[in-house]
This record gives structure tokens, C-alpha cells and sequence, in this order.
């Protein structure tokens, strides 16, 4: 009997050590994957540094000079220029400690005002390569959170992260630093994944006193870490005091200078509208255009409106009454719908806080977030789209939804490069990207997989082709491309210079109907958790 | 085996890719941007387009007083005018003042840079593109899949050909293009054609004569194998002075027009090298002063000689024995020995050779890799001149990845198991390095002014050395294939 027990001990043991000697082999062939496509993409975005840069780029050079040329307590009160300082104090650090070798390259580049508007080259390569490097993180983290994966799902996660396209236009061509905050949203991620709650809710903690647009997952983290990490007062304790001093860090200095006011006036701009000049493609698109149409019918029937103007966007100015007929919408009503959105996600996590759910629950509350936030910017798809591309590994269910929906969301960026000699590129980002995640989805979920010495894959059959996009997804695509011909050429031959704005709302209206069949899709996952 | 569906999905994805990278790359500097009085290449093509537009053609190789061959002259065969032509007429339908006659000089604009631009890239994806991509389906038919995607993106992304093309500014796709779809129709046995491509290649740049002695030895050698030899090469000549009177309709008028022609392709005046080009008269004009104790008509006749000399074991080889691996090879020693030994020779005809090296990436994986070094190391003096030192690096370290591909289990080829005198792999990490290092120091160290190009002669040498070795080597490859193994290759795609 002994001996029985015995010889099925030795057995699992030995299984157990098998496993992990595959599991270490998977990393380190993975880890080898990483690099390679991390260097492809980083050849690619170092062949963008020439490429068209928004006002961003400014606002971040400005940044840079902020924070090297004026102490502390002048970081958020400064008006050099009309682009201040309005991230968290993290990312001010951060901005502060790339000044230090922005000043060793050129120190104009740091001068508060010999700098401003500064575009000589040596500033586009400092900046364009912080961009580049920071974005390391984001491949540790893609790298840290799939790396227990098979080989080839692991590939297909990295492949439609690295690469990108929501993330090559808005971080190497518009310019702005959301690789790396991606990242550290996916190494907190996968630092839940394998179970170390603390490090995963300090992580995220320094992420929102990096960029607080991330917040809107915080009650998702809220209600899982209460539910799976706090199970006594101690650990509840501990991670409390962990993420209050890590908020401490951020904002402590200017709570000590008297200044808490004016950065939480800085960081929360709610005298904005609540769409911002472009719409990003989110319920209140739709909801605008819905007012537009009531206003016109109503005014053709002879009803008399009593507001005259409907005005087309909120853009800067603090005019909050666009509405003529629909009722108005205030900050607090776009709050009050996002946490209803996001309730039952947060029902699901607190009846089943287990960790395989957290990650589609934090995509669903990022995704609620977009569709009914106020001020949304189109860029915010990013913040979705980059976490179901890890959700996709798990299911081939969601790899069909981050399919149709990155589509969908990396199209709904387009109207930020509106240059001739950037539009090749951006259709062809996403045409790559249609390729690459279809034959990737395909050959993952289709074919049996082996993982072999040399970490290739070898096909040993092919089951049924997946249908990867169903009819009514697909006529929706095929009228993506039916927008933007109309936009480029059907809408100058039909109204020549009038109406210049109809095709920029066609865009984020049609692209809304997908972006909220997708949010609805992601609800029916949740629910069925 | 992957089905259809994911082979055409990976086909297209690696040329959309491969375009993307052209386009990127098309993003930056070129060759003379904003320097007046002569800018550069791209002046030259501009200015072209503006002739051809708007002078008629009996003028456009003639000093007139719309034509200033001072200022770039057509220099180039009638296709590159012809394409020119075609060209002007698209710039002047989208922006007529960038082709405007005289006023238009140095013209540069947002718009004509992309308009100029998207010339080179439609030229690229409607000729390269579809003849690399019949290549690959012709020669390595009986690969696998995957190492047959895998060469298509190696000669796709071969990253010298991109640089100068789409950065530096010229039409190398198209003569490039020409002759490989002239080497793909040899492999379909369709001579004819093959013929006829390789002819509009030439006419579109004569620096295409480099592979014309392997064209000549495989074709010559093949039809004296046929039935009827002296039938057999008559139709050749037909086809290819055909080809050629047709080319040149428009200057067939007078000898005079011929002549005018000709003596505009051949720039003897120019001296026998230019800058500091790896070939084997600038290195050693360090030590004998050619152009000193020698009439340039003597030290042109000198580099014929030795050109020739240079490329006679290929060519007899494939007169004797006539392969299509063997092609390939001759198409490399003898387009390296005029690059080595010709008059006139330029950094840009590094591309010649390099282009039957990466065909034969499957088969010798290491002479590719040293070829591409030297290309790219040869180049980095001309690129960083013309402000391309960013898509330089990032090109270069794409392919080095590319050549790396992780997905891909390379079986070592014959060729590469057959040991000879001299490690090819050894040579190539070494050439890497000190490529490298040099050319690091040539970006942040001043010369010393007694010395101003010692960065620029010591590279040229460097790379210089590893050609010749190259040569060596792939010569020896070339003779001791067994020709018995290379017949019945082409027995086999006879039988197709």
C-alpha cells in the first residue's frame, strides 16, 4: 500500500517537475518571441520619427521644461503656456526625470521659454525615442501576463499588442505615452493573475498617479481585491496603507503646499463638454445625432423649438447646453450611467472573485467607461482593446469580439492623422492588423499545436475553418470602408466645401453602433461568468 | 500543410508588409533635399520628368535651349525617359507647377515629395513585387511553405534596395524588377520572354549590362545543347534587336540620333571611380595613383580587361554547363566582377549583386549574409549625406531580425555544411564588427584634418576585402556544383 502510495507520489512529482520544465521552456521561448517582435515593431516606430506630431508634442516638451526649470510647488500653478501640466504627479516625475537627459541632448529643449514650439531635430528624436524606449514596459508587461500561455496564443497576444495600430497613430504618430501606461496596467494584471494581490493593487495605485483616466477600472479592482485578497482585517490593513502611500507619494507634496485644489482642478476639467470636438464613437454620439434628428423633424412639422441653436460640438469652451431637445446631460448623469453600466460586472466579481474573471470584467468596466464617460477622447479605445487582446488567448469567443472590435476602434482613429502623407500609412496599419490577428486567430484556434524544440509550430491538422466574423459583422466592416470612400471622395463631389464635419460624424456614428454591439457582447460574457 | 487560404493570407501579408516599409522609409530625407544649387538624385528624376513633358523627344539627349544637359541631363537609356515621361504626365495632371519647364527646378513641396514618392512605390509594387514573388514560386518550388515565405520577405525586405530607392531617390525597382522577372521566366523555361524582359531592363538602366554575360553564357550555352544551335541563337538575336529597335524607335532616324544617345550612357569623362567606392581602383589608387600615370582611354581599357577577366570562369562555366543554380550564381560572380573592376563604378551598384545573392537565400544562407553587410556598410557614407542615418539603422537591424526569424528551423544546405578555406560566417560577424565600430566612429569622431576621408578609405578597403573573398567563394560554389544534380533540377521543371 505504502509502496503504492509512494510510487504515485514519485509519479506526480515527477509530472509536476515535467510541467514546470515545460512551463520554463514555454517562457524562455516565449521571452525569445518577445524580443524578436519587440524589435520589429521598434524598427517600425523608429521609421515613424519623421512622421506628422499633433500639439501633444508640444504639450509634452512643455512638460519636459516644467518640470526641469520650476521647483515643486510651481508645477501645477504655471501658465507659460496654454498647455499645462494636467497628469498626475507621477508622470510629471517621469516628465522630470526625461528632462535630464533632454537637457544632456539639447538644453533648449528644457528652456521655459526659448523652448516653446521648439521642432528642431535633435528634440523630434529625444522625444520620439523616450516614446520608443518607455515602450519596453509595455512589452515586460505583455510578456510577464502571457508567459504560462502556449507558445502560439502567446504569439497571437503579442502579436495584435506590440503591433498595434491604435497604438503606432495615437503614441508614434499623434505622440503621446500610452504604451508604457498600458503596460503597467497589464504587469498589475498579471501580477493578480498569479495571485500576488498586494503587488498587483500597488501597481495599479501607481498607475492612476500616473494617468487618472484610468481610475474607471478602480471599483473592479476595488471589489476584487475585498473579496479575494482581504479575507482578515490584516491583509485588509496592509493593502490599504500600501495604496494610500503610494497615493500619499503622488500627492502628498501639494497637499503639504496648500496646491490639492488646484491639481484635482487641473486633472478634472469638467467644465468641458461633454463630447469633445471630434465624437469619439461612444453613446453620446449617437444620443447628439438623436437630438439633431428630433430637432429637424420637429422644426419641419412646425413645432416651434425653444432652443434656436444646435450646436455641432463642445470642443474647449464650457457650454454645456448642446442639446435642443433632448434632455441635457451633466457630468454627474454621465458618472451615474457609467457605474450602472459597470454594476454588474461588479455583482459578478463579488459573488465570484476568482482571478480568470477579473480580466474581461476590467476590459467590460473600460469599455463602459468609453461608452458613456464624459469628454470621452477616441484614443480611450485603447484602454479596452489592449486588455481583451489578452482575453482573447483565453477564448475563442472573445478573440472573435477583439477582432471585430479592434477593427472597428482603430478605424475610429483614423480622422487623428488628417495629412495626405500619413493616410497610406494609417490604412495600411490596419489593413496589417486585419491580416495578422485573422490568420493568427485562425491558425490557433484551428489547428492542433506542438510545441517543439526550436519553439515552431508544427501543423498536424486542421479541424473546420472558424467562421471569424459572422454576416451581420461582416456587412458592418464592409460598411467601414463604405464611410471612409464616401468621406474621401463621395462627400467633395456631392456638397464640394459644405458641410465639412458631415464626414467626420459619420464616422464616430457608425462606429458607435459597433462600439456598443460590442459593449453589449462583452456584457452577455459577463454575465455568463 | 497550411491550406490555401492561410498561404494566401500569408503571401499578402508579407507584401503589404514589405510595402509598408517602403512607405515608411519614404517618410524621410532624400538624396539633395533643399541643398541648391544641384540638390540631387531627385532633382535629377524631376528634371526628367520636366524634359521629357515638355520638349519633344528627337531633343531630349541634345543640349537645346529648353534642354540644359549641364544641369542632370538624361544620361539614363530611353526607358527611363519613357517611364519619365509617363511620370511627368501624372505630376502635371495632380501639380502642374512641379513639372513646369524651367521654373520648376529645385522645386520641392509637401505634395510633389509624396506625389514623387508614390511614383517610386507604384513602380515598386507593379514590377518588383510581382516578379520577386514569381521567382520564389518558381525556384523553390520544392520547399516548404514556410521557407518559401521566408524568402519572399528576405528579397522583399532586402534593406539596400529600400534605402535607395525609397530614401536616397531612384528607379532601381524597375531595372531590378525587369531582369528578375527575366531570371523567373528562365526558370519557367520560357527563354523568349526572358529575353525580351532582360532587354527592357537594360534599356531602362545600362548599369543591367553587369548580369548580361551570365544572360548571354546560359542562354548561348542552352541552345547549343537544342537541336538546332545556329537557329536556336538566331532567334535570340532576333528577339533582342527586336526588342532593342523598338526601344529606341524614336532615335532610329539618323546615325547621328544613335550616336547622341550613346555617348550620354557612356560617361566616359566622369574618371574611372567616384567617391569612395569598395572596388578594387579606388583601393588601390591608395597605393598607385591610376588617374595619375594614366589616360582615362587606357584605364578604361584596363577595367575592361580585367572586368572580363574577372567573370570568364562563370561564364565559361555556364556555357559548358548550363543550370539554373548555376545561373544564379553566374548572375552574382559576374554582376561582382564589374562591380569590383569596371570603369565608373558607383556605392549604389552594390545592388547588383546583392540582388542574385538574396535569390539564393535558401541555398547559401551565409553569402547573403556577408553580401548585405558589405552593401550596407559600402552605402552608410552616401546615406548619412543624404540625412537617412534612422531608416539606415532601423532597415538594417529589420533584416538582421528577418534573417533571425525564431518560427523558422533552417536545415544547414548543402553549401553551408561543405566546409572551405575560409569560414563565411566568421568572415561576416567579423566585417559586422568592425563595420560597425568603424562606422560608429565615423558618425562622433572628427577625422583628423590631415586626413579628412581616412573613415570613408578604411571602409571602403574593409568591405573591399570581404568582396574579394566573397567572390572567391561563390565562384568556387558555382564550378564545384555537380552539374549531373543541377540538370535533372532542370529536367524536373522542364517536366512541369
Amino acid at each position: 500500500m505504502a509502496f503504492v502510495a509512494n510510487e504515485v507520489c514519485v509519479s506526480t512529482m515527477k509530472r509536476r517537475k515535467q510541467h514546470d520544465f515545460a512551463m520554463e521552456k514555454n517562457a524562455a521561448a516565449g521571452l525569445r518571441e518577445v524580443v524578436w517582435m519587440a524589435g520589429v515593431a521598434t524598427c517600425i516606430k523608429l521609421l515613424l520619427i519623421p512622421a506628422y506630431r499633433s500639439t501633444d508634442f508640444e504639450v509634452h516638451r512643455h512638460w519636459l521644461a516644467i518640470t526641469a526649470s520650476l521647483p515643486l510647488n510651481q508645477w501645477y500653478l504655471d501658465e507659460t503656456s496654454p498647455w499645462t501640466l494636467d497628469y498626475p504627479p507621477f508622470f510629471a516625475w517621469f516628465e522630470y526625470a526625461l528632462s535630464f537627459f533632454a537637457c544632456l541632448t539639447d538644453p533648449l529643449i528644457v528652456n521655459l521659454t526659448l523652448g516653446l514650439n521648439y521642432e528642431a531635430p535633435s528634440v523630434v528624436l529625444f522625444q520620439r525615442g523616450s516614446v520608443i524606449c518607455s515602450d519596453l514596459l509595455l512589452f515586460l508587461g505583455a510578456w510577464r501576463f502571457c508567459r504560462s500561455h502556449p507558445l502560439h496564443l502567446q504569439r497571437l497576444a503579442y502579436l495584435a499588442i506590440f503591433f498595434s495600430p491604435g497604438l503606432f497613430i495615437v503614441d508614434h504618430i499623434h505622440f503621446q505615452y500610452n504604451g508604457f501606461l498600458l503596460g503597467i496596467l497589464l504587469l498589475s494584471l498579471s501580477y493578480l493573475k498569479d495571485g500576488d494581490d498586494l503587488v498587483g493593487g500597488i501597481v495599479f495605485a501607481i498607475l492612476l498617479c500616473f494617468k487618472h483616466l484610468f481610475a474607471i477600472a478602480a471599483p473592479v479592482y476595488f471589489v476584487y481585491l475585498l473579496r479575494h485578497y482581504c479575507h482578515d482585517l490584516m491583509k485588509f490593513l496592509k493593502l490599504g496603507v500600501s495604496v494610500i502611500s503610494v497615493v500619499l507619494a503622488a500627492f502628498g507634496p501639494f497637499l503639504y503646499y496648500g496646491q490639492i485644489g488646484q491639481v484635482l482642478r487641473r486633472l478634472f476639467p469638467f467644465g468641458r463638454g461633454l463630447c469633445h470636438a471630434y465624437w469619439a464613437p461612444n453613446f453620446w454620439a449617437l444620443y447628439n445625432v438623436l437630438d439633431k434628428m428630433l430637432f429637424y423633424v420637429l422644426r419641419k412639422l412646425g413645432v416651434h423649438v425653444m432652443k434656436e441653436k444646435a450646436v455641432m460640438t463642445g470642443g474647449l469652451v464650457g457650454d454645456l447646453k448642446v442639446h435642443a431637445i433632448l434632455p441635457q446631460i451633466t457630468p454627474g448623469i454621465s458618472m451615474l450611467l457609467v457605474l450602472l453600466a459597470m454594476f454588474p460586472c461588479l455583482v459578478k466579481l463579488w459573488k465570484k472573485p476568482r482571478k480568470e474573471n477579473l480580466l474581461i470584467c476590467v476590459a467590460y468596466a473600460y469599455t463602459s467607461g468609453y461608452i458613456f464617460g464624459w469628454h470621452v477622447h477616441e484614443k480611450a479605445s485603447l484602454h479596452f482593446v489592449i486588455p481583451l487582446a489578452l482575453a482573447a488567448i483565453n477564448s475563442v469567443e472573445i478573440a472573435k469580439e477583439f477582432f471585430f472590435i479592434s477593427t472597428v476602434s482603430y478605424y475610429s482613429l483614423f480622422p487623428l492623422l488628417f495629412e495626405p502623407r500619413e493616410y497610406a500609412v494609417k490604412l495600411i496599419l490596419l489593413i496589417l492588423h486585419t491580416i495578422v490577428t485573422w490568420l493568427t486567430i485562425s491558425l490557433s484556434f484551428t489547428s492542433r499545436w506542438k510545441n517543439t524544440k526550436s519553439g515552431m509550430f508544427q501543423e498536424n491538422s486542421y479541424k473546420e475553418e472558424i467562421p471569424i466574423l459572422s454576416l451581420k459583422k461582416l456587412v458592418f466592416l464592409v460598411g467601414l470602408v463604405v464611410v471612409e470612400v464616401y468621406g474621401q471622395l463621395f462627400h467633395h463631389l456631392l456638397f464640394k466645401e459644405k458641410l465639412p464635419f458631415l464626414p467626420l460624424m459619420l464616422i464616430s456614428v457608425y462606429c458607435s453602433i459597433g462600439m456598443l454591439y460590442s459593449w453589449i457582447k462583452q456584457l452577455i460574457f459577463v454575465m455568463s461568468l | 500543410m497550411a491550406p490555401p487560404a492561410y498561404r494566401n493570407g500569408m503571401f499578402l501579408l508579407i507584401c503589404v508588409f514589405a510595402f509598408f516599409i517602403r512607405l515608411l522609409v519614404s517618410l524621410h530625407s532624400y538624396s539633395g533635399a533643399q541643398t541648391p544649387p544641384h540638390f540631387g538624385d531627385y532633382e535629377a528624376q524631376r528634371h526628367w520628368m520636366e524634359i521629357t513633358l515638355h520638349t519633344p523627344v528627337q531633343e531630349w539627349y541634345v543640349n537645346t535651349s529648353h534642354n540644359d544637359l549641364g544641369y542632370w541631363g538624361l544620361d539614363y537609356p530611353p526607358l527611363t525617359a519613357y517611364q519619365s515621361f509617363f511620370h511627368g504626365l501624372a505630376l502635371n495632371a495632380l501639380e502642374p507647377d512641379s513639372v513646369a519647364l524651367h521654373t520648376s527646378r529645385g522645386y520641392e513641396t509637401p505634395s510633389s515629395k509624396l506625389l514623387m514618392r508614390w511614383t517610386v512605390l507604384t513602380s515598386d509594387a507593379g514590377i518588383f513585387f510581382p516578379a520577386a514573388f514569381g521567382f520564389v514560386i518558381v525556384f523553390y518550388a520544392g520547399k516548404k511553405f514556410e521557407e518559401l515565405a521566408w524568402a519572399l520577405s528576405v528579397i522583399l525586405l532586402q534593406p539596400a534596395l529600400i534605402l535607395i530607392d525609397h530614401g536616397h531617390f531612384q528607379y532601381n525597382c524597375i531595372s531590378l524588377g525587369l531582369t528578375l522577372g527575366a531570371v523567373a521566366a528562365i526558370g519557367l523555361q520560357k527563354d523568349y520572354l526572358a529575353s525580351v524582359l532582360f532587354c527592357l531592363a537594360l534599356n531602362h538602366k545600362q548599369m543591367s549590362a553587369y548580369y548580361a554575360p551570365a544572360f548571354f553564357a546560359y542562354l548561348f550555352g542552352k541552345s547549343m545543347r537544342r537541336k538546332r544551335p545556329v537557329l536556336e541563337v538566331a532567334k535570340l538575336g532576333v528577339i533582342v534587336i527586336g526588342t532593342f529597335m523598338i526601344c529606341w524607335g524614336p532615335f532610329l532616324h539618323s546615325k547621328k540620333a544613335v550616336m547622341g544617345v550613346l555617348s550620354r550612357l557612356v560617361p566616359l569623362q566622369r574618371g574611372i571611380f567616384e567617391d569612395y567606392v569598395a572596388n578594387f581602383w579606388c583601393a588601390s589608387s591608395l597605393v598607385i595613383k591610376w588617374k595619375q600615370f594614366c589616360s582615362t582611354s587606357l584605364l578604361a581599357r584596363l577595367a575592361l580587361v580585367a572586368t572580363s577577366l574577372s567573370f570568364l570562369p562563370s561564364v565559361v562555366h555556364q556555357i559548358r554547363a548550363p543550370s539554373y543554380r548555376g545561373f544564379l550564381f553566374a548572375l552574382f560572380n559576374t554582376s561582382l566582377s564589374f562591380y569590383l573592376f569596371s570603369y565608373q563604378v558607383h556605392e549604389k551598384s552594390i545592388l547588383l549583386p546583392l540582388l542574385p545573392a538574396s535569390l539564393l537565400i535558401l541555398e547559401d544562407f551565409m553569402l547573403y549574409r556577408g553580401i548585405v553587410f558589405c552593401a550596407m556598410f559600402s552605402m552608410f557614407p552616401l546615406l548619412r549625406r543624404d540625412g537617412l542615418v534612422v531608416p539606415f539603422i532601423a532597415t538594417f537591424a529589420l533584416h538582421l531580425l528577418l534573417l533571425r526569424f525564431p518560427f523558422l528551423q533552417r536545415k544547414p544546405s548543402d553549401a553551408m555544411r561543405r566546409q572551405h578555406f575560409l569560414s563565411l560566417k566568421h568572415l561576416s560577424n567579423a566585417l559586422f564588427i568592425m563595420g560597425l565600430l568603424l562606422n560608429l566612429a565615423y558618425m562622433f569622431v572628427k577625422p583628423p584634418p590631415r586626413y579628412p576621408f581616412i573613415f570613408e578609405a578604411v571602409n571602403a578597403m574593409l568591405v573591399f576585402g570581404c568582396l574579394v573573398l566573397l567572390g572567391v567563394y561563390s565562384n568556387l560554389q558555382q564550378l564545384a556544383a555537380s552539374s549531373s544534380n543541377q540538370n535533372m533540377n532542370l529536367d524536373k521543371v522542364k517536366a512541369q
